[in-house]
């Protein structure tokens, strides 16, 4: 994060950032959801999702996407271990051991029958946990001038 | 608890109170208050005196650690009556001498008693314990007061010397003490000395006996300044005087003749016993006597003389132990159990005389400002009473006539002399020579009373000599050496005072049998025989050796003072420092790349000799599946640029290798059917590489790119060593798997992935479903990873700050 004397055009790289980032913001997002069945899951979402941010850190300034992204990424971690914890706290309240997971299948208004799993809130907690790490260090280190 | 048990530890209550009484009533010396203590116990611990008279005993127990067999027993016969009488009888006195002769104005008082009665408590726990780990307790507790007591002046450098000396060579000895108690437990499996005594016969059977029987007298030497860990009393000199005259004269440095006499029942009438208590007594004796004369410090010399006397009894112990030999109840056996009797009757007059020559060293000390025979003299008339006092304790020491020093001196020739006639254990060979080695060491004892004697009390006084006006010493600091004195006196006058209340009972405790059958008398005048002569001779050749004083006392012998020990001592001491220090510089170099050498190295020797120890190789080439053309093409690729990185120069080309590799194991994962793997696998190499960037971009200016991988032969060997290694555990495990049939749980997984989990996606089920717990902690690791970033980059702390 230089600060170069003058500032140069880089146009095609905004454009692009803005279009691309919406796809691999998209690509990470059914990464996440596809983790029960196919390839994927919070982590790989998760990292996914840092990417999309990174790359748009890297296309505009820092200021501006503080003001765009206006999460503390730090926070995101310990929001992410506590909704991964009360998962498995949740299955205790039921009686049953510590992270048993529960699943069953519904009538939705649009995607029709869907399992729903008591292993996407703790897959969450994850995807949260990893944004929040990968943003932290990177941005950390990047921000470290001394 | 009973009373007995609360008379052993009443010391450590009073010296609880101590620093109380210290701070709040500082007009009173705090050693009228220790003073009661000791009396109290004194009056109680002579009311028992008739029970051990008649041969009786008291046998009280309380549970400590019932379940280890360790219990606060107390056990009282003639023997540990005896020495409770000398610890809290000369324990009075020495106390009232202290009230004197430590100052209430400049001396830290408080310390001072705290340590006298610990030391107090921790003896009389000693000679009453029963149970042999609870003496070992007091034993140490002993061991640590003394050191306190010797480094009491803490801020004089030969004080903490000598403390250290003393503590290491005691603590030394006493855990030697341990282990041989250790091993007795083993033997007889109980700690309690009554019944091991009952076990005798089981320890002399053991093959244990000799390890045990050596280890318990390492203990009994150190403690009691035998040769050669004697080399420790004389720089206990360093203590205060009533220091020096209670533990180091009278109390502690007998802890170990105690237990010698103690476990005389398990081990006496045995050769070796008897050979190693009569062998190093008798050395002791000779080394002890032949060093005093040489030295120039009055309390030197009593050092000296104190480790001869201590050998003395312990020879007489060994060569009383004969007795066991024989059947005790036989007539003959009186004959040698006559050395018991010396050694216990001279336990009880050295201690007396002792005692008094010690206080009296103090008096001039502290009235003269000195304690060297070079500058005293002339005191005889200044200090007439300090002058009787020695001069009755330093005839008894020499062993003349009629102070009790005397009688114990005849009795312990008319033991060495009788031990010759033994005819068993070689003595008819190498017997005659405890009476020659006992009567030359009499003739040095004479010639260093005599030097104590004229040095400081005839000649001439010379004034300029002295600091301070020379003058007698105050009353209540004579009352004490002029009790001691009068009892050298009063025992050697009427010897018989003590036959049969004290003396015989603990004859009787150590030789476990009556011997004497209540007809042990010990008179004055015995008639014309062997012994008195050899006493005479002793006088004639020791008056001649003192007349010839100024021939011999130019020659290296008397000039040089220290004891030649010393020098093994503080050698092997800078050794061990030196050499430890040696050892660890060379092994902790304090780079990191040697230690990971040494891990790497002691991974190999482990895991390989383990695999050679237990023929683990095996290769089996039949189940292995087929390998397709191009896993080995990317195989080759990725051990080619494996094999690269030691080669490359710059550090950005290195980095990027490091990625290929990264990524060729994402291929691999892609050709293994791991898409899940894959894809984390990508990312992560892909971050990981973007920070080795960072990382790379922040190195310092200077040395930049200046980087050539040094070849090192060992290394090679390591890395080679390890990866080979490495290499055929793993072709050894999956052989050896499949011959044993291993099977896989991932049949499991696989049928269960969807029924139990709902999903199609087995890795996620497991990560998250399955096993969610491990899955959870990781991204527990992967937080604290970041907040780990961010407290080494935010938190820029200099110099000490703290968090």
């Amino acid at each position: 994060m230089k600060n170069n004397s003058f500032k140069s055009n880089e146009v095609m790289l905004h454009t692009v950032t803005r279009i691309v980032t919406f796809i691999i913001l998209s690509f990470s997002v059914y990464l996440f959801f596809a983790g029960h069945n196919d390839p994927g899951g919070g982590f790989i979402g998760g990292l996914m999702t840092a990417s999309a941010f990174l790359l748009m850190y890297l296309a505009f300034d820092m200021d501006s996407i503080k003001k765009a992204l206006p999460f503390n990424f730090t926070a995101l971690i310990a929001i992410g271990l506590l909704l991964a914890i009360f998962t498995g706290v949740s299955s205790m309240l039921a009686g049953d051991p510590f992270l048993t997971q529960y699943f069953r299948y519904f009538q939705l208004p649009i995607l029709g029958e869907t399992e729903l799993t008591t292993a996407l809130p703790f897959d969450l907690g994850i995807y949260l946990v990893v944004i929040g790490i990968a943003l932290t260090i990177i941005l950390t280190i990047a921000e470290d001038d001394a | 608890m009973t009373l007995l048990h609360w008379a052993t530890v009443s010391p450590f209550l009073l010296a609880i109170f101590i620093p109380i009484l210290y701070k709040y009533t500082r007009s009173i010396h705090t050693g009228w208050f220790v003073l009661v203590l000791p009396l109290v116990l004194f009056g109680y611990f002579l009311s028992l005196l008739p029970i051990t008279s008649n041969g009786g005993v008291i046998h009280e127990t309380i549970p400590w650690v019932p379940s280890l067999g360790i219990n606060f027993t107390v056990y009282v016969d003639g023997l540990s009556l005896l020495f409770a009488l000398l610890i809290t009888g000369i324990g009075t006195l020495v106390a009232l001498y202290s009230i004197y002769y430590l100052s209430k104005k400049t001396e830290k008082l408080n310390n001072f008693y705290v340590y006298l009665l610990m030391f107090m408590g921790a003896m009389l726990g000693v000679v009453l314990s029963d149970n042999l780990i609870v003496l070992y307790v007091f034993w140490e507790l002993t061991s640590l007061a003394s050191s306190l007591l010797i480094s009491y002046w803490f801020h004089r450098e030969k004080s903490t010397y000598g403390a250290q000396k003393s503590m290491l060579i005691t603590v030394f000895g006493g855990f030697a003490m341990l282990g041989g108690f250790s091993l007795l437990y083993v033997i007889t499996g109980t700690f309690s000395i009554r019944e091991i005594i009952e076990q005798a016969d089981a320890v002399l059977a053991s093959t244990l006996f000799l390890p045990a029987m050596l280890l318990v007298l390492l203990g009994a030497f150190t403690k009691s300044a035998q040769f050669p860990f004697h080399i420790w009393l004389p720089d206990a000199m360093e203590a205060p005087t009533p220091v020096s005259a209670y533990l180091h004269s009278a109390t502690m440095v007998k802890a170990g003749l105690y237990l010698v006499s103690r476990l005389t029942p398990v081990f006496g009438g045995t050769p070796e016993w008897f050979w190693l208590l009569a062998g190093f007594g008798i050395i002791t004796l000779c080394w002890g006597s032949i060093s005093a004369v040489r030295q120039k410090d009055l309390k030197s010399i009593l050092a000296f003389s104190t480790i001869s006397q201590l050998g003395l009894i312990m020879c007489l112990f060994g060569l009383g132990s004969a007795t066991l030999h024989f059947d005790p109840t036989d007539s003959t056996t009186k004959f040698y159990a006559t050395a018991t009797l010396a050694a216990v009757f001279h336990l009880i007059n050295h201690a007396t005389f002792k005692g008094s020559l010690f206080m009296t060293v103090g008096i001039i000390d502290h009235e003269t400002g000195t304690r060297d025979i070079r500058k005293l003299g002339g005191l005889m008339a200044i200090m007439p009473v300090t002058f009787t006092v020695s001069l009755i304790g330093l005839a008894a020491m020499a062993g003349l006539p009629p102070f009790n020093g005397f009688l114990s001196k005849e009795m312990f020739f008319s033991g060495v002399v009788n031990a010759t006639t033994l005819g068993i254990f070689n003595m008819e060979t190498w017997g005659f020579l405890f009476p020659v080695l006992a009567w030359v060491a009499s003739v040095f004892t004479f010639v260093y009373c005599a030097i104590m004697f004229f040095r400081t009390f005839t000649g001439e006084f010379k004034k300029e000599n002295y600091d301070v006006h020379v003058h007698e010493a105050p009353m209540g600091m004579l009352i004490s050496p002029v009790i001691l004195g009068s009892l050298v006196v009063i025992f050697g006058l009427f010897p018989n005072l003590l036959t049969y209340t004290i003396i015989e009972p603990a004859v009787t405790a150590i030789l476990g049998a009556d011997v004497f059958g209540g007809e042990a008398n010990i008179y004055l005048w015995h008639g014309f025989n062997p012994e008195l002569f050899m006493t005479i001779a002793v006088v004639a050749f020791g008056t001649l050796i003192f007349m010839n004083m100024k021939k011999w006392q130019q020659t290296a012998f008397y000039l040089r003072e220290r004891d030649p020990l010393n020098r093994v001592y503080d050698s092997s001491l800078d050794w061990l420092i030196k050499g430890s220090q040696g050892i660890t510089r060379v092994q902790m170099t304090g780079m990191l790349r040697d230690y990971f050498a040494y891990m790497c190295v002691f991974m190999i020797l482990l895991f390989g000799y383990t695999m050679v120890r237990y023929n683990a190789f095996a290769i089996d080439t039949v189940n292995v599946s087929v390998i397709s053309p191009y896993m080995w093409v990317l195989t080759l690729v990725f051990i080619g640029s494996t094999l690269a990185i030691p080669f490359i120069n710059h550090r950005i080309t290195a980095i990027i290798v490091v990625g290929v590799i990264g990524f060729l194991l994402a291929l691999f994962f892609v050709i293994f059917r791991a898409p899940d793997l894959a894809l984390t696998q990508l990312l992560v190499e892909t971050v990981t590489v973007v920070l080795f960037m960072l990382a790379f971009y922040h190195l310092p200016e200077l040395r930049k790119e200046k980087f050539t991988p040094r070849f090192n032969l060992v290394n090679l060997f390591i890395s080679i060593g390890v990866g080979g290694l490495v290499t055929l555990i793993a072709l050894s495990s999956f052989a050896l798997g499949t011959e044993a049939g291993l099977g896989t749980i991932s049949e499991y997984f696989i049928e269960n992935s969807k029924e139990l989990a709902g999903g199609y996606n087995m890795v996620n089920v497991i990560l998250v479903d399955f096993r969610g717990l491990d899955t959870l902690l990781e991204v527990l690791v992967l937080g604290i990873a970041a907040l780990g970033v961010i407290a080494m980059i935010k938190l820029r702390m200099t110099g000490r700050e703290d968090v």
